[in-house]
């Protein structure tokens, strides 16, 4: 009998892993960036199942709030490079669909294998608001992950400055001296 | 309860949808959404094992949490990346940025 969690985990799990099969096959690319949006919240509702609240929160915010968004304005940019008449796949998509299924089939091979995974959820230790202080605690410890979390804030900046650069017009100096 | 297969498997399906999204897709914007698949795949197997195997260290908790700034940055950097290409060479599919081959 299935109980209420169960189901709850059934139908996020069928939602995203439709959806994420709708992001790899649409033509569109506007419906791929929406689908990968419905595929980000059923991962989210996959961490609100496993207790991890905040991490939920931070999908919300940081994939679906930003990654979604920026991707939707960049198909904009690019619009006529991503009219639905043009292939979308390339010509050796039969030999990326093998690999996949190989490996998803190796995958639940070495699954079948591995007792550990029938394990049920043991009970927290901690509430909530606990386990929350912990991680914030655990990020900002000197002799925990503080070293980690200093990278991923330097990567960001390194990031920031590194996609301005990239993306800015390289001919700007030009265009002005040809207007002058 | 829920099994921790049942999350495993279901990581593992997410990443080979994403893994031949990355292969066969031709548009870039395409890839990087099925790279954030593969990261998401990720991301749920290590709150799942932090979850059922080692509830008391917070660490798997902690590395999804750099998993999403660095998937933040990959997909900044990435985008601007098309961007650039797009205006230089009025494409996004990938089999036609080969200014490095020859």
């Amino acid at each position: 009998m299935l109980s209420l969690l169960q189901i709850a985990f059934l139908v996020a799990a069928f939602l995203t892993i439709v959806s994420a099969i709708m992001v790899v096959t649409t033509p569109s690319m506007v419906h791929a960036a929406l689908w990968l949006i419905l595929t980000l919240a059923g991962v989210a509702v996959l961490f609100l199942l496993l207790n991890a609240g905040f991490l939920a929160v931070v999908q919300i915010a940081v994939y679906i709030d930003a990654i979604a968004i920026m991707i939707i304005i960049v198909v904009m940019l690019t619009k006529g490079a991503t009219r639905q008449r043009i292939r979308q796949v390339n010509k050796t998509w039969w030999g990326g669909a093998i690999a996949a299924l190989i490996l998803f089939a190796g995958l639940i091979a070495l699954f079948t294998q591995t007792p550990a995974l029938a394990v049920n959820a043991p009970a927290l230790a901690m509430s909530q608001e606990a386990l929350l202080e912990d991680l914030g605690m655990a990020l900002v410890d000197v002799n925990r992950y503080i070293i980690p979390f200093e990278v991923a804030s330097v990567l960001l900046l390194a990031a920031l400055i590194g996609s301005i650069m990239v993306a800015r017009p390289l001919v700007r100096g030009k265009d002005e001296e040809v207007e002058a | 309860m829920i099994p921790l297969s049942w999350y495993v498997l279901f990581s593992a399906a997410l990443f080979c949808i994403g893994l031949y999204g990355a292969l066969a897709r031709r548009n870039a914007l395409a890839i990087l959404m099925a790279i954030e698949l593969m990261l998401n795949a990720v991301n749920i197997n290590l709150v799942a094992f932090w979850r059922y195997i080692t509830p008391d260290l917070i660490a798997g908790q902690a590395f999804a949490l750099i998993v999403f700034a660095v998937a933040a940055s990959e997909a900044a950097v990435g985008m601007a990346l098309i961007i650039s290409i797009y205006r230089h060479r009025n494409t996004v599919a990938v089999e036609e940025i080969d200014m490095l081959k020859w």
